[in-house]
């Protein structure tokens, strides 16, 4: 039998992780002489308590929503995509190169073709590691991390030699026609009559995103093609017993992957700068590992777990806006957060399977004691 | 509950007149996470004596003696060491009681020599010189007095596994143990070998050792040992005289109920040719020939058991037909020829041919073990039109499937949102079973239907394999248990070194014919004993492997 019900498991467990990473960013805090309580209010008060803080906190989720969930497709195939920051790099370039192409009369035509470019882009950039580990057994972490140096180099070249509009200093492709123009939220609430601050870049992607999250788990759990992956990331030779290519598992699952990185372009370079620029993908692929981790590779947790972060970053930016906070020590707390949500993950589920352990034996010796016959295992 | 194993009234000729056992356990209990894997269990060995330790797998036999070895510490209980209370830290301190282990899986180094195997850890001194001259010699006189003659200069690999295991024994008695430890010894011995390991145990008593056998084999508990302790669910359910009990008793012991260790089935009816095998070649990753060339048919309505050590061609016999391995030469299933090169085919394509497979290791093959029950009943017919709705999978339909093979073949806990590591290994292996033979296919293969897997379910296991012989399946059994091929098996092929060495039916043949068969030795040479010719052919093999 499990250990512990699947409540303590999925939200106990993180949220206990969480607690613990903030304690310890509150002695760093300390420790570089400012005070962490009024080090979190600012974030919080930065990021929660306006449209405008929301706005950008959603914003950042919905990068991570992306990455997320390209990480843990991967994931579920059990490989580890770490090429997230590169395949969303070229997604950019994807979806820059169709909103470039026509002059979009409206956004609900540009959008779809954009996000199809961008998923095509980044499938195609995470296409090769994932032939080379089908084919040649060359490990995904390995080649997935050298892919992300060479689509910064590429992205480099095309974007100084071939995308920049004559007679500019600045290594970007030109700006989109402006029918390619995502509704900003201050936009889709202003339908309702809803006010919401039209700074925060937050989009439609947003809304792309959480079909997304449906979308993958339609994928993983009520597909044919779903099970084979899971079957595949749990036992090899289970899914070769049953007729499973582990060859063609590997391609699809990085190819799914890789689009849903790509697909990350439609918020951050059409729905945010409206043209692309170098890192444009602001470490959102390393993110989304993290992100994966945490939601446990499922949807809802990777939703969850992408608002935190979205959460972490938008404050944190607040964070080095209003106190003396240096910009590098919400890298340490972002780092704390993954640290003990992520690697450290055993070390709050042993005590707590084992405080649950003990209170079901207590329970059952309660229950002995009252004459209640327990049925033998 | 332990019964007095006293065996007093034998006294053992070491120490004739010590009266303290050997080894006593006083109430030790061990649990991991959830699992109680020992419950206060208290035996009492005394020296010069064999004694057994009988138990289904899972019943926590390897946990106690692994404490007894200091591998793990019991969370309660007391052990003593020729009547003194002794603390067993690590396997060191088990050597400085005298405590020697032979495992399952042997500690050896493949490419060192036996001698040097032997010294590894008790070296005197930097130099190896002096200390591999004075293992020469004690070795010499071991083998001598114990008739555990095995070449001191012969490279593990070279050597059969047999012998490995000799070496194994040797290493415990050079470094002086009065107590040995034999996990399943015979798992991996033909049954020649697995005597000549009983007589060297005989010696080992007689010269006053005391001798712990765990096994699961009722056989080899009723011959070999002077007193049995039973385990069952982490419990020391009994300890009796093995002269005053029988195979049936201590079977009820270990399974709580009475159990039918006989099979009953009508004699075959073997109908039309359905699986024709010609001159099936297997060559594996390192460019090892597996198979080389095995040639089999199994007509509809029929059982052939594939007998044979493990290791000698039978998993790659089953992967090959199972479209898991590549291979080359002829198949064919109803008279068409079926494609092995892997291009057109693989386990789902064999499916459609009718052929299911039931895996020699469900653990690695047949089950996802992190799936859920009912996701592994589907699992490898799971392109199944009633399993599916359009594009997505009917979750709804396959779990109704589930309940209905849960309840057929008695699966228990009867619950299909469990995942399979949280089912006992029968009730995992009747998951596979179910999934494999509801669908009544043209040929069921099968490897090792009932390892690790409960009496209870063994029974039952058999029974649904005669069944479906019964019902026109063509049925390749493939066993290391030469007591199921002989049970269950119309006609018997035997298996060695990726060739089939004949085929005898079970009314004609017996153990020991099977077993010489399994060794390779096809007819005595005159002149030399059966158990020579066995020994000189497994060691020739090994070599050339």
């Amino acid at each position: 039998m499990d250990a512990m019900p699947k409540w303590a498991d999925v939200l106990l467990v993180p949220l206990i992780s969480i607690v613990i990473a903030f304690f310890f960013s509150g002695l760093v805090i300390l420790a570089i002489g400012e005070n962490p309580i009024d080090a979190i209010r600012t974030m919080i008060q930065g990021s929660l308590t306006s449209s405008y803080g929301w706005g950008y906190t959603l914003y950042y989720t919905t990068n991570f929503i992306f990455t997320g969930l390209a990480v843990s497709v991967a994931f579920h195939a059990r490989m580890f995509n770490i090429g997230g920051e590169g395949q969303a790099m070229l997604g950019g370039l994807g979806v820059a190169m169709v909103c470039l192409a026509l002059p979009w009369p409206h956004w609900t035509l540009a959008l779809p073709a954009a996000l199809l470019g961008g998923a095509l882009f980044g499938a195609l950039w995470a296409a090769i590691p994932a032939y080379l580990q089908a084919a040649r057994g060359s490990h995904i972490v390995i080649t997935t991390i050298m892919f992300n140096f060479i689509a910064f180099s590429v992205l480099n070249y095309l974007l100084v030699n071939v995308f920049k509009p004559p007679g500019s200093m600045d290594p970007a492709t030109a700006v989109f026609p402006p029918g390619t123009a995502l509704p900003r939220f201050s936009d889709i609430l202003g339908v309702f009559g809803i006010p919401f601050s039209a700074a925060p870049p937050v989009n439609v992607s947003f809304f792309v995103a959480i079909l997304a999250c449906f979308g993958v788990w339609l994928l993983m759990w009520r597909t044919r093609l779903g099970y084979e992956i899971r079957a595949f990331g749990h036992s090899e030779s289970a899914a070769v017993y049953a007729g499973i290519s582990p060859f063609k598992i590997t391609m699809v699952a990085m190819l799914i992957s890789g689009a849903l990185a790509g697909a990350m372009a439609i918020n951050n370079v059409m729905g945010e700068s409206q043209r692309l620029v170098m890192n444009a993908v602001e470490g959102a692929g390393f993110i989304g590992i993290a992100v994966a981790l945490m939601g446990r590779s499922h949807p809802v947790g990777v939703f969850l777990a992408a608002l935190l972060f979205g959460f972490l970053y938008q404050g944190g930016a607040e964070l080095s806006l209003w106190t003396n906070i240096p910009r590098e020590l919400i890298v340490v707390i972002q780092a704390l957060v993954i640290l003990f949500t992520g690697a450290l993950d055993n070390m709050v589920r042993m005590p707590i399977e084992r405080a649950f352990l003990a209170a079901r034996r207590r329970r059952k010796a309660r229950e002995a004691g009252l004459g209640k016959t327990e049925p033998a295992e | 509950m332990a019964l007095d194993a006293d065996t007093a009234g034998r006294p053992s000729p070491a120490a004739p007149d010590q009266t303290a056992p050997a080894i006593e356990l006083r109430g030790i209990s061990k649990a991991f996470g959830p699992v109680q894997a020992n419950k206060d269990i208290s035996i009492r060995v005394m020296p010069g004596t064999i004694h057994g330790i009988i138990g289904e797998n899972g019943a926590g036999k390897s946990t106690l003696m692994s404490i007894l070895y200091g591998f793990y510490k019991a969370d309660a209980g007391e052990i003593f060491i020729n009547g003194q209370k002794t603390e067993i830290p690590d396997s060191q301190s088990a050597i400085r009681s005298g405590i020697g282990m032979v495992f399952q899986h042997f500690k050896l180094v493949e490419n060192f020599t036996v001698l040097e195997n032997i010294i590894l850890g008790v070296e005197d001194g930097a130099m190896l010189r002096p200390s591999l001259a004075k293992a020469r010699k004690t070795l010499k006189d071991l083998a001598a007095e114990y008739e555990l003659n095995v070449d001191p200069d012969a490279v593990i690999e070279d050597l059969s596994v047999g012998h490995q295991q000799r070496v194994e024994i040797l290493k415990a008695l050079y470094r002086q143990a009065q107590i040995l430890i034999l996990d399943e010894p015979t798992g991996v011995l033909t049954p020649a070998e697995a005597d000549q390991l009983f007589r060297i145990l005989a010696r080992l008593k007689e010269e006053g050792k005391t001798i712990i056998l765990i096994t699961h084999k009722l056989r080899e508990i009723m011959d070999a040992t002077d007193t049995v302790s039973v385990m069952r669910r982490g419990e020391m359910t009994a300890t009796v005289k093995t002269s005053e009990t029988s195979p049936e008793q201590l079977a009820e012991l270990m399974v709580g109920r009475k159990v039918l260790l006989e099979i009953e089935k009508q004699p075959a009816a073997p109908g039309r040719m359905v699986l024709e095998v010609e001159n099936l070649q297997v060559i594996d990753d390192q460019g090892v020939e597996r198979l080389k060339g095995v040639s089999l048919h199994v007509r509809a309505g029929e059982i052939l058991g594939i007998s044979g050590v493990a290791g000698n061609g039978q998993t790659e016999l089953l992967e090959v037909l199972g479209g898991i391995t590549k291979g080359t030469g002829s198949v064919r299933i109803n008279g068409e020829e079926i494609d092995l090169t892997g291009k057109h085919s693989d386990g789902r394509t064999r499916r459609h041919r009718g052929i299911a497979h039931v895996p020699e290791d469900r653990q690695r093959e047949g089950l996802i073990m992190d799936f859920f029950a009912w996701e592994n009943a589907c699992f490898g017919y799971h392109d199944d039109p009633s399993y599916n709705r359009g594009m997505l999978t009917d979750n709804d339909a396959i779990r109704g499937d589930t309940e209905k093979k849960i309840e057929k073949f008695d699966i228990r806990p009867a619950n299909c949102w469990l995942t399979a590591k949280n089912f006992s290994g029968g009730n995992q292996q009747k998951i596979v079973v179910a999934r494999e033979m509801e669908r009544n296919p043209e040929i069921l293969l099968v490897g090792q239907p009932t390892r690790g897997v409960d009496i209870g379910a063994i029974e039952f296991i058999h029974k649904q394999i005669v069944a479906l012989r019964d019902a026109g399946s063509a049925v390749l059994l493939v066993s290391v248990e030469l007591d199921e091929i002989l049970s269950l098996s119309d006609r018997i092929a035997v298996m060695f070194d990726g060739r089939i060495m004949g085929e005898r039916l079970p009314v004609e043949t017996d153990e020991r014919e099977l077993g010489l068969l399994m060794a390779g030795v096809d007819k005595v040479p005159a002149g030399v004993s059966e158990v020579e010719a066995v020994e000189a052919n497994l060691d020739a093999a090994a070599r050339e492997g």
